[in-house]
């Protein structure tokens, strides 16, 4: 997970309470009446047109803005209570020693939960390769963990329903897994460079402070306080659009270039994605908008993946410790991963 | 006392580094303060999150920018 390369911690304040706790059940309560609220809004308050265009857009935004900040809020904050769980260097001592396939499997699993900035990026690879992780489940790690992260499993979730973000999580999850164990099978290792097996890294020991429940709280916290001043705007920005569009524009817009017959969409998409690069927040703007005016599933997905999972700053950082060639099978395997996926998605649907 | 910010250059690192030095010219400790970029040499302290801060060889934090208070009790406390 890449997002969590926050840098004002300064202004942190200390909690020292559970309070966070006792608002869960609340944001559920607000979730489950949300609707029907908006809707009274409307109806009842307003005494809007019901079923005119500027009515439904309104009633849209009305709902869904809400929605999708709770969810996000609430996600959020519990995937920061169980990052505090994990570490780098935990999941490094949990893949020693595994075996190719089950240490791919766990490596995407474990690149899901730890905390992990990209500009790590170096320090980590190193550590892993250091300590006789196979390269390939390294790289199942990179790739599960910008992939994959609560962000974009909320944003689809919200606005997309469950089908969608599943498919999503277990896809992104699938590309980790078997991209990693392709490039284990490549015997890549000569295109590493040879002073990261010279490395003899310190054995290092932090003390081991005492975590307490308080401190994971305030992990969950923080996590909201970084996430979601970060993204609110994009998600706000991405449901207006969403609204604009559900209620104007005609469908099937772009179903002649971004649909399911135009099967150079997948490739295009991710030709496009690759070298692109944003956050998921700011890229859910854009597929709100591709899938309202008829891009099919899978085409929208791959662009999603090929942004927000190889991003070309990761790859200039990466490439201070492996060469080019290797670069270039990282980014192929990966690519066709997600190309793969898009086709899938689109004769599914 | 040495004292040593490991990172490779991204904001966060700059922000410990700034913070680290704020913090010793607040206390009034006379310390040394290196900013390490080379990675070779970050890693033989093992860590493998940046930014880290070493306190005379001793890895006091790795991976996130410690609170103030933090910082300040590793400086006094010596």
């Amino acid at each position: 997970m890449t997002e969590l390369c926050n840098i004002e911690t300064s202004k942190k304040t200390n909690l020292k309470s559970y309070w966070p706790l006792f608002l869960i059940p609340l944001a559920v309560v607000v979730y489950v009446f949300l609707e029907a609220g908006v809707n009274f809004l409307v109806d009842n308050v307003f005494r809007l047109d019901k079923g005119a265009h500027l009515t439904e857009s309104i009633r849209f935004f009305l709902y869904d803005t809400p929605k999708v900040l709770l969810l996000l809020t609430v996600i959020v904050f519990v995937v920061g209570i169980i990052r505090s769980y994990f570490s780098p260097e935990k999941t490094r001592k949990a893949l020693e020693g595994k075996p190719l396939f089950i240490g791919n499997v766990m490596a995407s699993l474990l690149g899901i939960v730890t905390p992990f900035c990209s500009c790590s990026a170096i320090p980590l690879f190193i550590g892993f390769v250091e300590s006789g992780i196979p390269l390939g489940v390294t790289f199942s790690f990179l790739v599960a963990a910008p992939m994959i992260n609560e962000v974009a499993l909320v944003l689809l979730f919200g606005l997309f329903g469950w089908k969608t973000a599943l498919l999503y999580a277990s896809t992104g999850l699938l590309i980790a897994i078997i991209s990693g164990w392709v490039i284990g099978k490549l015997k890549v290792e000569r295109f590493v460079e040879p002073w990261v097996y010279e490395i003899k890294a310190g054995d290092f020991q932090i003390e081991e402070v005492k975590v307490t429940f308080y401190d994971r709280i305030q992990a969950g916290h923080t996590a909201v306080v970084d996430i979601v001043s970060k993204v609110w705007i994009y998600i706000v920005a991405g449901i207006a659009v969403g609204a604009t569009v559900h209620g104007y524009v005609p469908e099937n817009f772009m179903a002649s270039i971004m649909g399911k017959e135009a099967w150079w969409s997948v490739p295009l998409a991710v030709l496009i994605g690759v070298p692109l690069y944003s956050n998921a927040a700011g890229i859910i703007p854009i597929l709100q908008a591709l899938l309202e005016k008829g891009a099919s599933l899978g085409t929208a997905l791959a662009f999603m993946m090929s942004v927000i999972g190889l991003s070309l700053p990761e790859m200039i950082i990466l490439k201070k410790v492996i060469k080019l060639p290797l670069i270039i099978i990282f980014v192929s395997v990966v690519a066709t991963g997600i190309m793969i996926v898009g086709f899938l998605f689109n004769i599914i649907y | 006392m040495k004292i040593e910010i490991l990172g490779t250059g991204c904001a966060k690192c700059h922000k410990l580094d700034e913070l680290v030095r704020a913090t010793v010219k607040e206390t009034g400790v006379i310390a040394e303060v290196n900013k390490v970029d080379d990675i070779k040499k970050i890693m033989t302290y093992g860590v493998m999150t940046t930014p880290a801060l070493v306190i005379d060889g001793e890895v006091k934090a790795a991976g996130k920018i410690p609170a103030k208070d933090e910082i300040m009790k590793w400086l006094g406390g010596k």
